[in-house]
């Protein structure tokens, strides 16, 4: 009897500490989201918390900030043909080296790979050295090959994991009926990984748009990019135009989350 | 066909572009940061003075052996908090797990930026934290929380959390539920059971989590500069600080070889635990 009351005791505790800390690390998830989409809503000219009264006037003033409307457009641009070039390259060499096991495509994918774990800013700072030793100077061109680097692979990674879930004797089946092997990847192939190839494409295009240690290397003068224009207005003094920033940020993200969550089960891909 | 490879392989050769991509842009530029890191001061000779110069100077250590420890403390509170995340996720019914994925996900697509502003309105003196102690009556003014070691392990634990726990969750839900039935039914009690059999089985997602947390943690330049302020100085912004303001490219380049050669040899090291650690789950 003492046993059993002693393991009833033992389990709670167990199950009650369990709790307890997912749930702190759900709230430590969620506030700061929560704290910044408050605060962009204040009245007043402090980032105080909480907001002495409410107010949509610093969303108002942000229509007006024409030094953030210039930043968001180069970053957009720069996320757009990052994607692009990235898609493109990412997803031929993923069919090149996926289901592979030589010792070439093994290689590869590690190089593929690695600007994930080195540290961006050393990249950053080669980069530039690279570029003004062979003479080109910095300009957009470099900020959309440099960002290429950096964020293909979450394409790859991607698309590799999507072609390593296809059924290989569709791809055989497709063959014995006379497809070409052009026919084959858009009419099997293709549709069968396009989650994939947008759910790399998407984070792809998020990395490059929040992207500062490569940016800061890479970008000439007349080239400012969003990120690192918010970083220099919070490294100066805390503008509450900023929190409103945040806010259509945090909204805009949300949202496509939940669209590629609907369209290509985003959460599944990136528990890899 | 004769002789090709299988049809269900495709052609090889659609990597060169990309491989070839990365030749030029990644290995080159790394070989260049690594040649100009050998260089003299004053553009002389070869040599591994530069290297003399960092590895000598007690601030430069001091700054390597910060950054490195910050990504201890950092990794070591994500885990703490994201291995019961997800441990109560993937026994959450399905239809809590949804939100509960949206809350995990968010931040990771959140851009670094806003995610850091959140962290300076919360700790600053006019934050929610001071505000609540000072209601309170805990504190009768406001503490010094931005800027400081504390704050910023916690802003980079949250910035980092969800890269410790999508590898966690995936993780978890390979291990055999039978397993844990079996070790309560041999008598193991629930803590017992807990870091005897579940803790080793998902070895393999806690040192995928690790190694994502500490990599980000010690790289995060953003949060280290804006939470930890001019104070604290780490690799990142060490690196930055010669290259960008001081314009000293050299010392600059080796600082960065340095920074890659320690993220990695924790990299390798991490591997290595990576692949024993499965043999053991698997065994």
């Amino acid at each position: 009897m003492a046993v059993r009351q002693q393991r009833g005791w033992e389990a709670y505790s167990f199950q009650a500490v369990m709790v307890v800390l997912a749930v702190l690390a759900l709230v430590l998830l969620v506030a700061p989201t929560l704290v910044v989409l408050v605060v962009s809503m204040t009245s007043s000219y402090s980032l105080r918390f909480p907001p002495p009264g409410y107010s949509l006037k610093w969303y108002v003033a942000l229509l007006d900030a024409w030094q953030l409307h210039f930043a968001a457009w180069n970053s957009l641009q720069v996320a757009f043909w990052t994607t692009l070039l990235s898609v493109v390259l990412g997803v031929a060499a993923s069919l090149g080296i996926a289901r592979s096991a030589t010792l070439t495509s093994r290689v590869l994918d590690s190089l593929f790979m690695s600007p994930l774990v080195l540290p961006a800013l050393a990249f950053g700072l080669a980069s530039l050295m690279f570029f003004t030793a062979v003479g080109l100077p910095v300009s957009a061109t470099t900020l959309v090959l440099g960002h290429t680097v950096v964020c293909v692979p979450y394409v790859v990674r991607n698309t590799v994991a999507a072609l390593a879930q296809m059924d290989p004797t569709l791809m055989e089946a497709s063959a014995s009926l006379g497809a070409g092997r052009w026919f084959t990847f858009r009419r099997v192939t293709l549709p069968l990984i396009r989650p994939g190839i947008i759910a790399g494409g998407f984070i792809c295009f998020m990395a490059s748009f929040d992207n500062v240690p490569v940016s800061l290397f890479l970008r000439d003068a007349a080239t400012d990019m969003l990120p690192i224009r918010m970083w220099q207005d919070l490294e100066g003094r805390l503008d509450v135009t900023i929190a409103a920033l945040s806010g259509v940020l945090i909204v805009a993200t949300s949202a496509l989350l939940l669209l590629m969550e609907r369209f290509t089960g985003l959460s599944r891909r990136l528990g890899g | 066909m004769a002789g090709g490879a299988p049809i269900s392989q495709n052609d090889p050769r659609l990597a060169w572009p990309l491989a070839l991509v990365f030749l030029v842009l990644f290995v080159a530029p790394l070989a260049m940061l690594l040649a100009l890191s050998l260089q003299g001061p004053q553009g002389g000779a070869l040599g591994v003075g530069q290297y003399a110069r960092f590895l000598g100077d007690l601030f430069s250590l001091g700054v390597l052996g910060g950054t490195l420890w910050l990504g201890v403390k950092v990794t070591l509170l994500c885990l703490l908090l994201g291995y019961p995340l997800a441990w109560l996720y993937v026994r959450a019914p399905a239809g809590l797990r949804g939100p509960m994925m949206l809350v995990i996900l968010l931040p990771l697509l959140t851009s670094v930026v806003v995610r850091t502003f959140a962290w300076i309105v919360i700790l600053g003196r006019q934050g929610i934290v001071n505000e609540t102690l000072m209601g309170l009556g805990l504190t009768a003014t406001p503490l010094k929380l931005l800027y400081t070691d504390g704050g910023l392990v916690v802003a980079l634990a949250q910035v980092q959390m969800p890269l410790m726990v999508l590898p966690l969750i995936n993780s978890l839900f390979r291990v055999d539920p039978n397993l844990a039935d079996a070790s309560a039914i041999l008598g193991a009690g629930a803590w017992r059971g807990f870091f005897r059999v579940l803790l080793p089985l998902t070895l393999p997602g806690i040192i995928a989590g690790c190694l994502l947390t500490y990599a980000g943690a010690i790289t995060a330049f953003i949060t280290q500069s804006l939470v930890g302020g001019g104070q604290m100085l780490f690799m990142p912004g060490y690196l930055y600080q010669q290259a960008s303001t001081l314009q000293d490219w050299p010392f600059a380049a080796a600082i960065a070889m340095i920074f890659l050669v320690a993220v990695l040899a924790v990299v390798s090291v991490f591997n290595t635990l990576g692949r024993l650690s499965r043999g053991y789950a698997q065994a």
